[in-house]
């Protein structure tokens, strides 16, 4: 019975030394505080006010070759518009330079003929917009259709020929689940993914990788303490590390960015939990595995970080992917981490994806995990 | 003469031992060329906003011809494909909720009466806005159909005015024509800074740093046989990315090669500078690498890569005025698509070549000057 309760407690007394241990190891340098706390402050900072897929200040050119009542109507409803920013200008040559100049990034070419045509019931306007920063590109056109559209709406409204133009099959669309249809609500959610992939992998995978590379791990290895146990002592510091980055990733979404939490906060938690373990058990595998500072940290950004910005939904929406690419990023657990969330955040307890990937994510950290501790065996290479 | 041949002669050696230290692991030679290759082919077909399918629900109580029609020409589309007919209000949620359609189209019951009466008749479009940039481009396609609808069944509904508009240089906007050429500059940076701030880094830690400063050798020579491989390495991924988009991709290369090649180089330049003052300034590898990263992360997404610079507010975008990959994405997006010429961009290389200049010797200075 002593020895029992002996082991027990030495499992706890050791485990405990070697926390404090790694704590003070972690905040003794700096660099490690400001990957995990300065850096993700950093990208809530940028990814909340400064990465936006939402259009502002088009820098338009608009050539009218001969000004009218209407070119001067419909250049001042450009004016008045939120989204662009027009210059007049009087030859198309004239704007064709300000756009390689990139003084302009499109041109609306308003013809000698627009008054007339459009006197005479239909009139073309041409907008030339340049594809080589085709997302941009697309929304000025989308915008610049529909704000002339709404001029011509207008100013049938008034000259009374209404009656024939307001027929037809309208569309109302409803977004749901962004109400004010910006892509910070989109992007914020992904963004505490990037951050605990950041944290669990690439700063575990680096800092164990040092230890192999040293040969420290080795001096633990002649101490009594138990591979688990080294394997815990390395996870809990930096799995707090990891639950700072989510806590504040969390009160910026909510207090600066006001994205709503629809679903339950207690799921939010749990994922957010199963998840870091994921990433943590990772970082463990690539540093047992490499044993080598800059190849860990390497194979890190490569297997886990990378392909968690491009491949898993965080940007580039999944399902418009070919199918082979798609597989690939349906392998990654960051893929149905980025999917909780944003159900949890944006649209509620939908159980069925809720169930779905918290059961992947709890598959990945077990096998991970399991992964991980056969491969730190107290062996010498 | 003597004494430049043997200033050279030095530099000489101390870059062969640099290159021996970075590709004399058989792994370091691999995790520099094949994860290039692999990403720029994988991303280049991820980095798409153009919908590929687009799983849909009816929710019809107006089920009249109209409203099948309207339907028909939904399906004739391609792009979207029904997944669910619904038969009420309350379904909705769970099928958008659960992600089985990302669209429901919902007509309702007086839809096909107020057509009839040449009234604008309303359809509801609801769209799972859980990813916007999705949801936008969803709503769009939906609309050209319904246009397409009107001006089918009714000319005169048709606006007087009609914006015909073309795209210069990316005919058909795709969005891997502006990415890849992007990755061009933006994969080799991840690298090339990384070994750069490791170059110093490592010696320090493994304390042959003290050696290399008691040699003869002056602190130029030491950071130009630091810079040297890092460039050439550097230079060699932006190679294989351009290979790729070139010949694997099939996007026409429109510019001169010369001016892309001064652009990359004065950008690898830049990037070595910043590297290597990260590297005098760390004590160890950890640090660097960890400094390097906290580094890259900003310059990657404040660059314009996968977001536009000018959607930023401006203060962001002022900031990204000492971001070298700002100038280097768009030099070699306007060489590579708009065949832009060195009158066009050099305005672009200028900041480049200035940052290089305070970096470097910055750097240089910091060898000698820092004390662990």
């Amino acid at each position: 019975m002593k020895v029992n309760s002996g082991v027990a407690g030495g499992f706890f007394s050791r485990l405990w030394a070697l926390v404090k241990k790694e704590t003070r190891q972690l905040l003794r340098d700096q660099s490690n505080l400001m990957i995990g706390i300065g850096l993700p402050i950093a990208l809530i900072f940028i990814f909340g006010y400064g990465v936006t897929l939402d259009v502002k200040d088009i820098k338009l050119a608009v050539v009218t070759t001969q000004p009218s009542e209407q070119t001067d109507d419909v250049v001042s409803a450009i004016r008045l518009s939120p989204y662009f920013k027009p210059t007049i200008m009087t030859s198309f040559q004239q704007a064709k330079k300000a756009l390689r100049a990139r003084d302009v990034e499109a041109i609306a070419v308003f013809d000698d003929t627009f008054a007339a045509d459009l006197a005479a019931g239909h009139a073309d306007v041409q907008l030339i917009v340049l594809g080589s920063d085709a997302t941009r590109a697309s929304s000025i056109r989308t915008y610049f259709s529909s704000l002339v559209g709404t001029w011509a709406q207008k100013r049938a409204d008034r000259s009374n020929i209404a009656s024939h133009s307001a027929g037809g099959v309208t569309v109302i669309p409803r977004i749901w689940f962004n109400d004010a249809n910006t892509s910070t609500w989109f992007i914020v959610p992904g963004l505490i993914v990037l951050i605990m992939t950041l944290v669990g992998t690439f700063l575990t995978a680096l800092v164990m990788a040092r230890e192999w590379e040293r040969g420290t791990l080795e001096a633990l290895f002649v101490t009594p303490v138990r591979p688990t146990e080294i394997i815990l002592a390395k996870i809990i510091p930096y799995f707090m590390v990891g639950i700072i980055g989510l806590v504040m990733c969390v009160l910026a979404s909510t207090f600066l960015f006001h994205v709503p939490i629809h679903g339950s906060f207690f799921i939010l938690v749990i994922g957010s939990v199963i998840y870091m373990l994921v990433a943590l058990a990772i970082g463990l595998l690539i540093s047992a595995k490499t044993r080598n500072q800059f190849l860990a940290s390497q194979l890190a950004i490569l297997v886990s970080f990378l392909p968690a910005m491009m491949l898993s939904g965080f940007v580039f929406d999944l399902g418009n992917l070919p199918t082979a690419v798609k597989l690939i990023g349906m392998l990654l657990p960051a893929t149905y981490f980025i999917e909780l969330l944003r159900t949890v955040f944006l649209a509620g307890d939908f159980w069925p994806i809720i169930l779905k990937d918290l059961a992947l994510l709890t598959l990945y950290a077990v096998v991970l995990l399991g992964l991980a501790r056969m491969l730190t065996k107290k062996t010498l290479d | 003469m003597a004494n430049i041949k043997q200033y050279f002669q030095f530099i000489f050696n101390l870059c062969q031992k640099e290159f021996l230290t970075v590709l004399k692991d058989p792994s370091s030679r691999i995790i520099l060329i094949l994860p290039i290759i692999m990403q720029s082919i994988l991303f280049g077909y991820a980095a798409t906003f153009d919908l590929k399918e687009v799983p849909y629900a009816v929710l019809d109580q107006s089920n009249s011809q109209a409203s099948h029609d309207v339907l028909q020409k939904l399906k004739g589309a391609g792009l979207f494909n029904q997944v669910a007919t619904l038969h009420g209000s309350d379904e909705v949620a769970d099928v958008i909720g659960n992600q089985e359609a990302l669209m429901v189209v919902y007509f309702p019951a007086d839809f096909a009466d107020k057509l009839g009466q040449g009234e604008a008749s309303p359809l509801q479009l609801i769209v799972d806005g859980r990813n916007s940039a999705t949801a936008n481009a969803v709503v769009g396609s939906f609309s050209t159909i319904t246009l397409a609808y009107n001006a089918s069944t009714d000319i005169s509904s048709q606006l007087p005015i009609t914006v015909k508009s073309r795209a210069w240089f990316n005919p058909n906007m795709e969005t891997r024509w502006i990415i890849m050429p992007g990755m061009i500059a933006a994969l080799s940076m991840i690298q090339t800074m990384m070994l750069t701030a490791l170059s110093v880094a490592r010696e320090r830690e493994q304390g042959t740093f003290d050696q290399l400063l008691v040699t003869p050798s002056l602190p130029s020579q030491i950071l130009i046989s630091k810079a040297v491989p890092s460039i050439l390495i550097g230079l060699v991924q932006s190679t294989l990315v351009l290979l790729i988009c070139r010949f694997w991709f099939d996007i026409p290369f429109q510019g001169s090669l010369l001016v892309l090649y001064l652009g990359l180089f004065l950008f690898t330049l830049a990037s070595v500078g910043v590297g290597l003052s990260i590297s005098a300034v760390s004590l160890n590898m950890q640090q660097a690498m960890l400094y390097t990263f906290v580094l890259l992360m900003p310059l990657m997404l404040l660059s314009g890569y996968a977001t536009p610079l000018a959607n930023m507010p401006d203060l962001m975008q002022d900031i990204t005025y000492v971001n070298p990959l700002r100038f280097s994405i768009s030099i070699v997006r306007r060489v590579y698509l708009e065949g832009a010429t060195l009158a066009d961009v050099y305005t672009e290389m200028l900041p480049l070549i200035l940052i290089a200049a305070v970096t470097l010797p910055v750097a240089s200075w910091l060898f000698r000057h820092r004390t662990s």
